[in-house]
C-alpha cells in the first residue's frame, strides 16, 4: 500500500490512540478487510513520528481485540489493553497538517454582550496547550472605543485572517494558511525572525524568549503543527483554533469553558456555529446581531466576527471587581477613566 | 611595476604602515579585541539562555540589533554610492578616497547582517532560508539583495586593488613571506599590459554602474521590512527613498570621519587635503538638506492628518517625557548642524566638518532607533500588560555589548586592512597626462579643452 492511501485511512479512522507493544505481539490478519472494520486505530509510532507512551493498563478491558492499521499498511489485531489514549497525539502527517481539513471553513463568532471577563477561556486554553500562566494565546482586553463610550470586555484570539499579514512576510513558510481557513505555525520550521509578530496588527503572536517548561505529560511527544505542543525555545506560537480537536468534531476548549456562551465556533460551509449550548445558523446570527470584524479597514479579512456589546448581560464592573490585583492593574486606566467620565 | 615619481613618493610615505605592525596598532587591536570578546560572551549567553536575556519582548520584538543592522548597511553606502557615482562622473579628486570608501562598504556589509542574525531565535535553522524560501517575504528579498550587494562591493574593491597588489608584490617590501605570497596571489599576474589595463578599466566601470542600483535596492528592500507591515510609523510609501537617502548621508559622514582619522594618524595631509573635506562636506550638506526634507514631510503628514494610530506614535516621538529629546537631537545634530557647518564659510574646515559628521552619524543611529522602537511600543490593540519589560523596551547589557562589539569589529577590520593595503591607492595616480583616462567622457573633455 502506498503512502497516500495510508494517509487517507488515517483520516478516516483517526481516534487518538497510541499503542505500546512489541511487534511480535501483534497478530497479522491480512489487509483487505480493513475498510469493513469500524474500530480501527492507528499505530502511529512510525506514521506520525515518535510517541511518548508507556505501557499502562488504565483502560484495560483485556481480551478485547482491536484491529489496527500499521504504518506499513498492514492490518493487525491487538489486545485493547495495550491501547493508550493520548490527548495531543499527532494524528495526521505533516503534509496533512499543512493542508487542513477538506471541505471545512472554520469561523468564530464572539458575542461581546455576554462576556464578563470570567477568564475561564484563558485558563482552559492554557491548560489544553500546556502553556504557563503568563502566556496568553487568548486574552481578554478591556476596550473603550472613545472617551465617552462604554468600555466592554473583548476576548481576542488569533483572527485566522483570510489575507494574513503574518503569512505574507514569513521567509520560510513556517506559518501558513490552510484550506480550512486556519493560520498555523510549524515550530520545527520557524527560524524565529519575529517578522510575523511585527507584521500582525493584532499582537496575536507570542515568542518563546526562554526555554519553555514542558510538563511531563507531553515530554518527548512528537510535534505537529496541529497540536502545537510541545513548545520550542526561539520560535513563535499563537492561538491555533485547536485543529486536533476540530478534526474529532470537538469544540475548542475556550468555547467549551466559557460559562456564558460567548464563543460560537463552527464551519462556514455548513453554515453552523455552536457555543456548546446552542447551534445556530452562522449567516443568520451575524445578520441578526449586526456582526462586525475587528478593524475591517486593515483589509486582513479576519475569520472571527464580533457581535456588538448591545443589551449586555453583565455590567462591565463584574469582570473587574473580583480580579486579583495583578490583573486589575491591566485595566485600571480604563476603569478609572470610566468612573471619572461618569461623575 | 614601474612607479612614476608621484606614485613613488606616495608609496614611500605609506610603506612603513604596511611593513610594520607597531606597538600602537597592537594596543588598539587588543583593545578592540577585548570588546569583541565581551560581545562574544554576550552572544554565548544569548544563544545558551535564549533571547530572554535581551530587552526584546512580545511587543518590541526588535530593538538595538535591527537599528544597528540598518545603521551598518547604511554606512556601507560610502563606497557604493559615493565612490561609485564619483567614478562614473570621472571626478579626479575621488582617487585618494576611494579605497577608504570601498573598505567601509565591504566591512560594514560584513558586520550589518550579523545583527539580523542576532535577532533570529533559531540560528540552527538558518538553512531553512534556502531549503524553504518564500519569495513573498521581504526577508528573502533582503537575503538576496544583501548577498548580491556584498559580492558586488567586494569585486568593486578588489578591482581597484589588483594594480596595487602588483605594486606591493614588486616593491621588495620588508614583510613576512606569507604576506608577500598573498600579494602575489592577489595580484593575479598583473603586469600592466595594455590589455590587462583595459580589462580592469572596463570591469571597474561596469561595477561602478552596477553597484549604484544594487545599493538602492538593498536599502529599499530593507525599509520595506517595515514599510510592508500595517504598523503606524512604518507603513509609509516614502520609506524606500527615505532610507536610501539616509544611508548615503550617513555613509558620507563615516567617510569624512575615517578620512580625518587617517589623515591625522598617518600624516597624509598632502593627499587627503582640505579640498576633500570641503567637497565631501558639500555632498553631505546637500544630502542633509534632502534628508531633512524627507524627515519633515514624513512627520508632517503623520502629525497633520493625525489618524488615531499615527498620532499615538507621533505623540511618543514628540513628547519630551518619552522620546522627544532624542528626536530633537536626531534632527538638530542630524540635519541642522551638518548643513550649517558646511554652509557657513567660517566653519567649513576639516575639523568642524569631521566633528559635524560624527554627531550626524550618531544622530542617524538614534533616528533608526526612533523608527523602530516607538512603533513597536504602539500596537493597535491596547497592551494592557502589567509586565513592564513587555510594555517598554530597554536594551540590556547583552545588546549593548554586542553593539559595541560590532563597532569594535568595524575598527579592528579597518586597522587590519590598513596594514595590508595602502589607504591611499597608489596605482590610481598616473603621470599627469596619463591621468586622463581615454573614453567617451575624456574625449569630450579634450574636445571642450580645444574649443
Amino acid at each position: 500500500m502506498d503512502e497516500e492511501s495510508i494517509e487517507r485511512v488515517l483520516i478516516l479512522f483517526n481516534p487518538p490512540y497510541s499503542v505500546a507493544m512489541k511487534e511480535d505481539q501483534i497478530t497479522d490478519k491480512g489487509r483487505r478487510d480493513f475498510l469493513k472494520t469500524a474500530a480501527v486505530a492507528t499505530i502511529a509510532t512510525a506514521a506520525c513520528g515518535s510517541l511518548a507512551c508507556s505501557c499502562s493498563s488504565k483502560n484495560a478491558s483485556a481480551g478485547q481485540k482491536v484491529k489496527l492499521l500499521s504504518p506499513d499498511g498492514e492490518l493487525v489485531e491487538i489486545d485493547s489493553a495495550y491501547l493508550n489514549y493520548q490527548e495531543h497525539m499527532a494524528i495526521v502527517s505533516k503534509l496533512e497538517a499543512r493542508q487542513g481539513i477538506a471541505g471545512k471553513k472554520f469561523v468564530m463568532v464572539v458575542d461581546l454582550s455576554r462576556c464578563k471577563n470570567a477568564r475561564k477561556c484563558v485558563s482552559a486554553c492554557q491548560k489544553w496547550h500546556y502553556r504557563p500562566e503568563e502566556t496568553e494565546w487568548l486574552t481578554v482586553k478591556l476596550m473603550q472605543d472613545s472617551d465617552k463610550s462604554a468600555p466592554y470586555w473583548f476576548p481576542k484570539q488569533c483572527f485566522h485572517c483570510d489575507n494574513p499579514p503574518c503569512v505574507k512576510v514569513c521567509p520560510v513558510d513556517a506559518t501558513f494558511k490552510r484550506q480550512d481557513g486556519l493560520v498555523l505555525i510549524d515550530n520545527e520550521r520557524c527560524i524565529g525572525c519575529k517578522f510575523c509578530m511585527a507584521a500582525c496588527p493584532y499582537s496575536t503572536r507570542v515568542f518563546n524568549w526562554n526555554e519553555p517548561e514542558i510538563p511531563d505529560v507531553i515530554q518527548g511527544q512528537s510535534y505537529s503543527a496541529e497540536t502545537g505542543v510541545p513548545a520550542k525555545v526561539g520560535t513563535v506560537e499563537k492561538c491555533d483554533f485547536c485543529p486536533d480537536r476540530t478534526r474529532e468534531g470537538l469544540l475548542p476548549p475556550c468555547v467549551e469553558a466559557c460559562p456564558n456562551g460567548v464563543f460560537y465556533f463552527g464551519d462556514e460551509n455548513e453554515d453552523t456555529v455552536s457555543n456548546g449550548d446552542e447551534t445556530l445558523s452562522f449567516t443568520q446570527l451575524i445578520k441578526d446581531r449586526a456582526a462586525y470584524r475587528f478593524m475591517e479597514e486593515l483589509g486582513t479579512k479576519p475569520r472571527v466576527y464580533y457581535l456588538p456589546p448591545k443589551d449586555r448581560q453583565f455590567p462591565v464592573e463584574r469582570g473587574y471587581e473580583n480580579l486579583p490585583d495583578k490583573l486589575k492593574d491591566r485595566f485600571r486606566d480604563v476603569m478609572e477613566n470610566k468612573t471619572h467620565s461618569e461623575e | 611595476m614601474e612607479l612614476n615619481k608621484y606614485q613613488q613618493e606616495l608609496f614611500e610615505k605609506q610603506r612603513p604602515v604596511i611593513e610594520k605592525f607597531g606597538k600602537r596598532t597592537w594596543g588598539w587591536s587588543i583593545f578592540f579585541l577585548l570588546w569583541i570578546l565581551l560581545g562574544g560572551y554576550a552572544l554565548y549567553l544569548q544563544i545558551s539562555k535564549g533571547h530572554g536575556i535581551t530587552g526584546m519582548r512580545d511587543n518590541v520584538v526588535w530593538g538595538l540589533y535591527i537599528a544597528n543592522f540598518i545603521f551598518f548597511i547604511g554606512i556601507s553606502y560610502a563606497g557604493a554610492v559615493i565612490s561609485g557615482i564619483l567614478h562614473i562622473l570621472k571626478v579626479e579628486w575621488r582617487k585618494p578616497i576611494i579605497r577608504i570608501a570601498e573598505m567601509i562598504t565591504v566591512i560594514a556589509t560584513i558586520i550589518g547582517p550579523v545583527y539580523i542574525l542576532l535577532c533570529v531565535g533559531r540560528l540552527d535553522r538558518l538553512h531553512h532560508l534556502i531549503l524553504y524560501p518564500r519569495l513573498q517575504s521581504p526577508i528573502t528579498w533582503d537575503v538576496l539583495a544583501i548577498s548580491t550587494y556584498f559580492t558586488g562591493s567586494v569585486i568593486f574593491l578588489y578591482l581597484a586593488l589588483i594594480k596595487d597588489f602588483a605594486i606591493y608584490r614588486d616593491a621588495k617590501l620588508n614583510i613576512p613571506k606569507w604576506k608577500q605570497k598573498m600579494y602575489k596571489i592577489l595580484a593575479i599576474g598583473y603586469r600592466g599590459t595594455p590589455s590587462q589595463k583595459r580589462h580592469i578599466r572596463i570591469s571597474t566601470n561596469l561595477m561602478a554602474i552596477m553597484i549604484i542600483p544594487l545599493a538602492i535596492i538593498v536599502h529599499s528592500v530593507l525599509s520595506w521590512i517595515f514599510g510592508m507591515t500595517l504598523r503606524p510609523g512604518w507603513h509609509s510609501t516614502i520609506f524606500g527613498p527615505y532610507f536610501v537617502l539616509a544611508a548615503i548621508y550617513s555613509g558620507t559622514g563615516v567617510l569624512i570621519m575615517s578620512m580625518w582619522v587617517y589623515r591625522r594618524m598617518y600624516k597624509l595631509n598632502s593627499h587627503l587635503t582640505d579640498k576633500h573635506f570641503i567637497y565631501l562636506g558639500y555632498i553631505m550638506m546637500v544630502l542633509g538638506a534632502a534628508y531633512g526634507y524627507f524627515t519633515f514631510s514624513e512627520y508632517l503628514t503623520d502629525w497633520f492628518s493625525s489618524q488615531k494610530w499615527d498620532s499615538e506614535v507621533i505623540e511618543k516621538i514628540f513628547n519630551p517625557a518619552k522620546y522627544g529629546w532624542w528626536f530633537l537631537f536626531s534632527n538638530v545634530a542630524g540635519i541642522i548642524i551638518p548643513v550649517l557647518i558646511v554652509a557657513l564659510p567660517a566653519t567649513r574646515k576639516p575639523n568642524f566638518i569631521a566633528l559635524a559628521s560624527f554627531f550626524m552619524v550618531l544622530a542617524l543611529w538614534v533616528k533608526r532607533y526612533l523608527i523602530i522602537v516607538p512603533t513597536l511600543e504602539s500596537p493597535l490593540l491596547p497592551m494592557q500588560d502589567t509586565r513592564m519589560e513587555y510594555v517598554k523596551y530597554s536594551a540590556t547589557w547583552v545588546e549593548w555589548a554586542l553593539t559595541f562589539a560590532g563597532i569594535a569589529t568595524f575598527f579592528l577590520f579597518f586597522t587590519l586592512a590598513s596594514k595590508f593595503v595602502t589607504i591611499i591607492p597608489i596605482s590610481e595616480f598616473g603621470d599627469k597626462e596619463k591621468q586622463v583616462v581615454p573614453g567617451p567622457v575624456a574625449d569630450k573633455e579634450k574636445e571642450l579643452a580645444t574649443v
